[in-house]
Parts: C-alpha cells; sequence; structure tokens
C-alpha cells in the first residue's frame, strides 16, 4: 500500500509540472505578441510594456521565464492584476466562497446520487428504478448554464424559496446554487451507482454469498455495496474537474464571490495574470483530488495494492 | 491485478462507457449467439428513448442545414427597435429579442453554429484520440509512457477551464484558426482538450485486443503492424468509441454555449444561443422568453445525442441485457 | 409434460432414510423468447457417506438443478416445483428463513471459479470465518482462529500467515481449498461441488479431489459431484446420475455404468473417450449438438443425434423414439435408464 502511494505520487509530480507548463506556455508562450496576452485589448504605453517585460521577464528565453515563473509559484507570488493587487489576495478573498459551494455541490452529489442509486440498483426495474433512470438521463442532458437559469428563474424568482444571488443568507444561500452545481454529476451517480450494484448483484461471489446461507442484508451491504462504489469513487474524483468548470457559471449566474466569477471576471477584463493564477490553482486542486481518490480506491480494491 | 489492467479499468468508467468490475460466468440460459451489432440492433430498436434520442437530432441536424424551413419565413436580421422584448405572439412564436429582432428565427440560426462546432470538434478529438491511443496502445512501452504522460496533463485541465484560457489568449496569438474568434477556434479550443478520453478508451481496446489469440494468427501470417492495427484491432475498438463520440458531441455544444456565454465563445453578430441567453439574462423578470427559449433549444438538442449515445451504450453493452 | 416414475435404488434403502431426496424437480426460466426448460423432472437420493456424480455437458441443467437444490436461483425469473427434501423436511415448501438456516450448516456448495466465486475486497479468514460469526455468533477474534484452523485442515500451507491475504494472491489450487473450508466450515451434512476442478490443472485437480474424499471420509458427509469429466467421476464416485436436456437418463454405480452403458448417450460419452488402443483411429464423437433447452425436442430428448434411435414403422408401439418419452426404469438391479432400447444398448459395448 505505502509502495502503491509513493508510486502514484511520484507520477503526480511530473503531471503538475506539466499542467503549469501547459497553463504559462499557452499565455505567455504561444506565437504572438505576449504583451497582447497579458493586456489584451488594452492600450499599451511603453513604460507600461517596459514594466510587464521586466516583470514577467519577457526579453529571457522561455525556459528564464517558466523557471521564474515556477519559482514565483512556490513562493507564494502569482503576480498581480493591472491594479497592483497581488494575485494571491485576490485568491484568499474569494476562495472560501467556492469552498463552501463545492462542499455544498459534493454533499448533495454523494448523499442523493447514492441513495437514490443503491436504492434503484437493488429494486431493479420497479417504479422507482425507472423513476431514476428516466429522471437521470434528462438531467445529465440539461446544461449547467440553463439549469442555473432555470433554477434562479423557478425557486428563486418565482417561488421565492431561495435567495436567487449573493451570500448574505449564510449556507442557505448556497443550497440552490450547490443543487445546480451538482445536478449533473448527482445524476451521473446514480446511475452508474445503480447500474453497479445491478451488475454487482448478478455477481458469482453474491452468488457464493447466497449459498453461505447470508441473510439478504448482509449480502447487500457487505457484500455488494463496497464493491459497487469502486467504479463511483473513481467517477466522483474525475468529476471535479467538472465541478470547477461548472463553479465558474454557476457563480457568475448566482452572483457568488467565489474565484469562480473571478475568472469570469478577469477573463471578461482581460487580466491575464488572474486567469492564469486562479486557473493554475484549480488544476493543482484537480490533480491533488485525482490523487486522493486513487488512494481511496486502493483502499477499497486491494486488488490495486498488491500487484 | 496489475497497473495496467487497473489503469484500464478506469479509463472505461470516466469514459461512461461501461460500468466495470463484476462480470457473472457463463450464463447458461444464453441460448444464441448473436453478433454484437445485430444484438445491439435489436436492443436500440426496442429502447424509446433512443428514438425519442435520434428524432430530435435528425430536427436539429435538418435545423442547422436549412433553417429557413424553420424560421417560419422571418429573417432574423430584420429588426426593428420598437418590438424590443416583445413577448411571444400567435405571429412570433419566441417573440422578440432586445434588438427587436424576430426571437424564432435568430434562436433557429443558433443551430448552425451550435452543430458545425460539436461535429468538427468530434472529428479533431476522433482522429486525435484514435491516432494517439492506437499508437499509444500498440507499441506500448517508451512511446506509451510518454504519450500517456501528456495526456495526463491534458486531463489536468478540465474542459471549460483549458478551452477558458486558450480562447482567452487565442485572438492575441499569431495562430491561425485560434485566433480568429470564430466556430473553427471554438471547436480546436474544445477539441485540444477533450481528446484525452478518447485516447484511453482507444488505447485500453488496443492494449486488450492486441494480445488476442487473432492477432497472434495474423502476425503469424505475416502482416505488418499496420495492417494488424488497421484491418484487426481498430475495428473492434469501435463500439465504445462510438458511444463516446455520440455524447460528446452533446457535450461540446453544452460546452460551446457555456463559453460564449462567459464571453470568450463566439461573438456578436453570431448566432448563438450562449450570446442570446447571455443577452437576456438582464431582462429575466420582464422578459424569461428571452433566456427560456434558447436555453430549451440548448437542452433539447445536447439531450438529443445523449439519449442517443445513452441507448448505444446501453445496447453494446452485454452486461446489461437485462 | 410426461411424467415419470421412479423405484427407489436399493441401494438407499439399505442404508436408511435418506439424506436427501429429490423428486421429480422442474425448473423454468421465463425469458423474453419463451420458457427456457433447464430441468425436466429429475429425482434422486443421497445418503450419508455417498458420492454421487451427476455428469453431463454445458447446457445439460446440472448445475442449475444444483443452484435448485441450494435455493439461490432468483424466483422470478425462475419457477421451481417438486419437492426437494433435506433430512425428511421438503426445502421448497419452506420459509425463505428457514431454508437460509439449512444453506450453510446443512447443505453448502463449491463452485468452479474461484477466483469470481471469492469476494475480492475481503481477506479469506474474514470470509471464512464469517460462516462462524453469522451462523454461531462467534466472536471476530475467535472467527478467525477457527479460520486459520480449517485452512490447515484444507492444507492450505502457512494457514496463519495467509489467513490476511486476499484471494487473487493465492494460485487457484489454493482458492478452491479457501471456498472447500469455507464450506465445510460448519460441518454440513452434504456438500455440492459444482465443477470443482475445472478449472484447475490436472495435478492440481488430483489434488482437490483427494482433498474432498478426505474430508469426506473424515466426517460422513453426503457429496454430490457435478462434471463433465468422466475422469473424475471414474475416480471419486460411488453413484453417477447422466443428465441430458434437463434429465436423467441414465443411474447406477459408477462400475456398473461406464463398463457397460446402458443408454445411447452415455454409450456415446464412453466412445467419446480416446483410448490407448485406438491410437492411430479417428475419434468418435456424439454427432450433433446438445439441444436448446428453449425448444427441447419431442419425444426423446436425445433422438435427434442418438445412433440407435427407432423412428415410424421401425418402433414399437409406444416406443417410437421422436414422439413418446422414454420414462426412467430399472434395466437391471441397481440400474436405471431412460431409453426404450436400453436392452440393446447394454452389453453393445467391449470394453
Amino acid at each position: 500500500m505505502g509502495r502503491y502511494v509513493a508510486r502514484r505520487l511520484l507520477l503526480t509530480i511530473p503531471v503538475m509540472l506539466g499542467a503549469s507548463m501547459l497553463i504559462f506556455a499557452m499565455v505567455y508562450a504561444l506565437p504572438g505578441d505576449p504583451i497582447r496576452a497579458l493586456a489584451g485589448d488594452r492600450p499599451v504605453s511603453p513604460a507600461v510594456v517596459q514594466v510587464l517585460t521586466e516583470r514577467f521577464n519577457l526579453n529571457e528565453p522561455l525556459w528564464v521565464q517558466y523557471w521564474e515563473y515556477l519559482k514565483g509559484l512556490f513562493q507564494g507570488d502569482l503576480g498581480t492584476d493591472f491594479r497592483g493587487r497581488p494575485v494571491l489576495d485576490t485568491i484568499e478573498r474569494t476562495l472560501p466562497v467556492t469552498i463552501r459551494l463545492t462542499i455544498v455541490a459534493v454533499i448533495f452529489e454523494i448523499v442523493i446520487g447514492l441513495t437514490a442509486g443503491v436504492l434503484a440498483g437493488i429494486r431493479r426495474n420497479s417504479f422507482f428504478d425507472n423513476l431514476v433512470l428516466v429522471s437521470t438521463t434528462v438531467i445529465v442532458a440539461i446544461p449547467i448554464l440553463v439549469l442555473a437559469f432555470i433554477a434562479q428563474l423557478l425557486f428563486g424568482l418565482k417561488l421565492g424559496w431561495f435567495p436567487i444571488a449573493g451570500t448574505r443568507e449564510g449556507w442557505y444561500g448556497y443550497v440552490l446554487p450547490g443543487l445546480v452545481l451538482a445536478s449533473g454529476s448527482l445524476a451521473y451517480v446514480a446511475r452508474l451507482t445503480r447500474t453497479s450494484i445491478a451488475e454487482n448483484l448478478r455477481a458469482d461471489y453474491v452468488r457464493t454469498a447466497k449459498a453461505k446461507g447470508l441473510p439478504p442484508r448482509r449480502i447487500i451491504v457487505q457484500h455488494t455495496l463496497r464493491n459497487s462504489l469502486i467504479p463511483v469513487v473513481t467517477f466522483i474524483g474525475a468529476d471535479i474537474g467538472a465541478l470547477l468548470g461548472g463553479a465558474i457559471v454557476t457563480e457568475t449566474v448566482f452572483n457568488l464571490p467565489g474565484i469562480g466569477r473571478e475568472v469570469f471576471d478577469a477573463v471578461r477584463a482581460q487580466e491575464g495574470a488572474v486567469v492564469v493564477g486562479i486557473v493554475t490553482l484549480m488544476v493543482f486542486f484537480f490533480i491533488f483530488c485525482n490523487l486522493v481518490v486513487d488512494v481511496l480506491y486502493a483502499v477499497l480494491d486491494p486488488r490495486i495494492r498488491y500487484d | 491485478m496489475t497497473d495496467q489492467q487497473a489503469d484500464l479499468r478506469k479509463d472505461e468508467i470516466e469514459a461512461g462507457t461501461t460500468t466495470g468490475l463484476a462480470s457473472p460466468s457463463v450464463d447458461p440460459l444464453s441460448v444464441r449467439q448473436n453478433s454484437l451489432w445485430s444484438d445491439a440492433w435489436a436492443a436500440l430498436k426496442r429502447n424509446p428513448l433512443f428514438w425519442i434520442g435520434s428524432v430530435l437530432t435528425v430536427l436539429f441536424t435538418v435545423m442547422a442545414i436549412v433553417p429557413q424551413v424553420f424560421a417560419r419565413g422571418q429573417d432574423p436580421r430584420a429588426c426593428d427597435l420598437a418590438n424590443s422584448r416583445a413577448l411571444p405572439s400567435a405571429q412570433h412564436w419566441f417573440g422578440y429579442d432586445v434588438q427587436g429582432c424576430d426571437y424564432l428565427s435568430t434562436v433557429v440560426y443558433g443551430a448552425r453554429n451550435s452543430l458545425i462546432i460539436g461535429i468538427f470538434a468530434v472529428v479533431v478529438i476522433l482522429v486525435l484520440g484514435v491516432a494517439v491511443g492506437a499508437i499509444s496502445g500498440y507499441f506500448g512501452g517508451v512511446t506509451d509512457g510518454i504519450l500517456s504522460r501528456i495526456a495526463d496533463i491534458f486531463y489536468a485541465l478540465p474542459l471549460i477551464l483549458g478551452a477558458l484560457v486558450l480562447l482567452r489568449v487565442g485572438p492575441e496569438t499569431s495562430i491561425p484558426i485560434i485566433n480568429s474568434r470564430g466556430p473553427g477556434a471554438v471547436a480546436l479550443a474544445l477539441a485540444l482538450f477533450g481528446w484525452m478520453t478518447a485516447m484511453r478508451l482507444v488505447r485500453s481496446q488496443v492494449i486488450a485486443i492486441k494480445s488476442s489469440d487473432y492477432v497472434a494468427a495474423a502476425r503469424a501470417m505475416g502482416a505488418g503492424n499496420t495492417r494488424i492495427l488497421v484491418r484487426h484491432i481498430l475495428p473492434n475498438a469501435v463500439a465504445p468509441v462510438l458511444v463516446y463520440t455520440t455524447i460528446t458531441i452533446g457535450v461540446i455544444i453544452a460546452a460551446e454555449a457555456t463559453l460564449t456565454y462567459l464571453g470568450v465563445g463566439l461573438q456578436r453578430p453570431a448566432f448563438s444561443w450562449g450570446l442570446q441567453i447571455e443577452a437576456g439574462q438582464g431582462d429575466v423578470r420582464d422578459a424569461p422568453h428571452l433566456v427560456l427559449f434558447p436555453s430549451i433549444v440548448l437542452t433539447l438538442t445536447v439531450m438529443a445525442f445523449i439519449l442517443m449515445g445513452d441507448a448505444l451504450r446501453d445496447a453494446l453493452d452485454p452486461r446489461q441485457r437485462a | 409434460m410426461t411424467q415419470f416414475q421412479t423405484e427407489p435404488s436399493p441401494r438407499v434403502a439399505a442404508a436408511g432414510a435418506p439424506l436427501l431426496e429429490v423428486d421429480d424437480l422442474h425448473v423454468e426460466f421465463q425469458q423474453r423468447s419463451g420458457v427456457v426448460h433447464a430441468v425436466n423432472g429429475i429425482s434422486y437420493s443421497l445418503a450419508a457417506g455417498e458420492t454421487l456424480a451427476i455428469l453431463g455437458e454445458s447446457g445439460s441443467g446440472k448445475s442449475v438443478s444444483a443452484q435448485a437444490i441450494m435455493g439461490i436461483l432468483d424466483v422470478p425469473p425462475a419457477v421451481v416445483t417438486g419437492a426437494i427434501r433435506f433430512e425428511g423436511r421438503d426445502m421448497l415448501t419452506m420459509s425463505e428463513e428457514d431454508q437460509r438456516q439449512i444453506r450453510g450448516p446443512g447443505i453448502s456448495m463449491i463452485f468452479q471459479d474461484a477466483l469470481s466465486s471469492l469476494n475480492p475486497v475481503y481477506s479469506v479468514g474474514w470470509q471464512i470465518g464469517e460462516m462462524f460469526r453469522v451462523h454461531q455468533g462467534v466472536s471476530r477474534k475467535d472467527a478467525k482462529a477457527k479460520a486459520i484452523e480449517l485452512m490447515d485442515r484444507v492444507r492450505i500451507p502457512a494457514a496463519a500467515k495467509r489467513v490476511d491475504d486476499y484471494p487473487h494472491q493465492f494460485s487457484g489450487g489454493m482458492r478452491q481449498r479457501v471456498m472447500i473450508a469455507m464450506a465445510i466450515a460448519l460441518d454440513p451434512r452434504i456438500l455440492i461441488a459444482d465443477e470443482p476442478t475445472t478449472a484447475l490443472d490436472v495435478t492440481v485437480q488430483a489434488q482437490v479431489m483427494d482433498l474432498l474424499k478426505d474430508l469426506q471420509r473424515e466426517t460422513g458427509m453426503g457429496l454430490i459431484l457435478i462434471t463433465h469429466d468422466l475422469g473424475v467421476v471414474n475416480e471419486v464416485a460411488d453413484e453417477v446420475a447422466v443428465m441430458y436436456a434437463g434429465r436423467i437418463v441414465e443411474r447406477g454405480t459408477v462400475d456398473d455404468v461406464f463398463t457397460d452403458a446402458g443408454h445411447p448417450y452415455t454409450e456415446g460419452l464412453m466412445n467419446s473417450v480416446p483410448q490407448v488402443e485406438s491410437k492411430g483411429g479417428r475419434l468418435q464423437p456424439i454427432a450433433g449438438q446438445p439441444p436448446n433447452l428453449a425448444a427441447i425436442p419431442s419425444g426423446c430428448p436425445f433422438h435427434p443425434r442418438c445412433a440407435r434411435r427407432r423412428l415410424g414403422a421401425e418402433a414399437a408401439p409406444g416406443q417410437e423414439c421422436s414422439v413418446d418419452v422414454p420414462p426412467l426404469r430399472l434395466i437391471a438391479p441397481g440400474r436405471e435408464a431412460a431409453c426404450h432400447y436400453s436392452e440393446e444398448v447394454l452389453g453393445a459395448r467391449a470394453v
């Protein structure tokens, strides 16, 4: 197990490096004028060009630029925006909102998704099962963008059950956007769990468990559930990436001041350094989540641990 | 289980083409051995969701090709500010938008861009994914190691995030197409951050098949690498990739709308549902139809492909047979 | 569907009340494409200490019949009728809970593929110990100790060290022993072994079969061995029942049946085994394919492949092979066969 974790960690490092290199390359290394990339359409005076060139080492060879950038990353210096505010400060200010939103979303995803999936899986072809099947198929297909607006319109404006924007209501204000953010993933988790359980119930080792005279509840909980969770855990990890992308949209529609909306504003305002900074952070977080999922996978499935 | 087998299984799960894990031993009740495709077609025909999906797909494809037919003779560019934000009526089913243009035709014309982007992106994904996946899986070793790490790196950037950054800087670069701010740019950006899963799928299929008996037989008969890859291995990798491709068209169309809404996708005066939603969001209280109609049409289009893809997956997966 | 009349085997009458009595068991499956008749009226009995082999090809219904006895078939789509009497009580009329009490302590079963039949995410010690924890309320620690004992008993080396290992860390033969350990944990009266050695190497096969025989000798349990391997039957079984298309077509002692078949199917099986003397000659398989259980041929189910069949005018009245289902009848002391013309089959084979 320790060796497995070490191996996974070792693999993660080049990926993190590579990903940050990719982000860096996209902004600073593509053919064209990097000043334009940083400043966008903003008119830049020669003095500003000078400052930018110095700060980002634009006259140096590419690898020096990247090295300086990396060094800065590790020291927590993600650069500043055009008004001189450090990107790190912006992140510190807005990250908590996104964290809360993501927590709410993941809780919904796991609790509702798993429960619906398990119940549907053990009662295959029942009314509930068909209900889950149809509803999840439909929900998965609705883009988060659309769902956000519809939810806002319906539950916020028309029915007034939830606040339509902002975070003044505390955790309650995260319920609707969290649900919206989680919707597609929730539906997928339900489906995956359902199929996984139904499949595992037909497995040979479940047949053995029955032949051992074990009570039905024990067969489902001990012998089927854990095996069924394995693909679901894998999916949840991979899906965090989708959640990050979805957070941008959700925060924008619901006007939540998180890093998602911050990215959106930065794109709008053409603040290249802010975009790079936040995206890099999100990517590192995603990679970290995948690592956690890999480890969890090994905990759940002993076949992975021992070669 | 080896690392490799674990990876293969993970790939399939993440691509949504299988649920992995347990497979019961030979079913004593399976009486006939039909080929995969004829069984699949029989299962597809029975599935109502497949029919809904394919009808919708055909509908929107036709809408993309000949939008005039659906626009009821209205010209989306014939706008009169006097009609700004007018609600739906018998003449104008979708009402008018902010500029006073007929909304039905505006929304209908949006189908073209979405489908073009969806199909173009998916074609690129397929070409990239199949090529890299096949080479990686077939030759293994260092080649596989490098290509897989490259895929991992791209994979670390979620679709929307990666495309967002690329499209944000794109117009300031000198790369053709990417700097155009048009459908080509959006499609390419999405494909660039969406090819990895197709690659992993193909790679896992290739790895699974290349050690099979009939490939050994082909090699013993003197077939070269290319021939083996193309004639023997790839045709068998088709099934999960086909499922993934269909679903991905839907995902891409949704992603384009999102990116356009966020401001980095298509720009005015192009017809895009993302633009229409973005334009209408300020009037959501008084004129909700501005956001509603493009949302509904967008959803139905995405749903069309996802329904078909789902139905295909259920039909092709032997373990799903009830 | 005609009913068979069977006379109880004289052997059983001598040993006292049988441990297990299967009486006219039928199992059908409702499928979208039709009804599959997997088991069509089989009857047999098993005494303590006796080894009965159920011999047949795949699709003969042998595994399904065993699973029906264990009660582990999914009841829709399966429909099970008849009687299965364990120690005198009919299991099919018992409540599910009562049946469950018998599985494990009374009758237990081992399966062909130990790798897929053992849960991959729990250690073997945990899975063996589960029998004690669930059926006897034993503590975890004690259950583990008992598991180690059992692993020793089935001759798994270094049991104490391996008790926490997972199924995939064992070789095929060892895994099968784990299954056996699990099955005999609560000293069952009957052990059903469904193709226990088919997936194993020949040398390992012999070891596992020896183990089963030894365990049987020690405990006096009844053993039902389901297999398609003639060699295994010969080595290990006392009685053999040959199944075809969900019916028993011949039954008797292994010696009797193997040296002198009483049914054309059995005859065909014996002839298809390559002999040293026939080296250089041609193999003699049975012509044709096993029947589709959703469309079993009329009359004698074997008639399409039978070299001895009598159709139309050649047949005696009531004994036309494509029309009249042959009952399982006594053809010699202690032997039964389901063929109109068994007498012609007997004595035909030169050994």
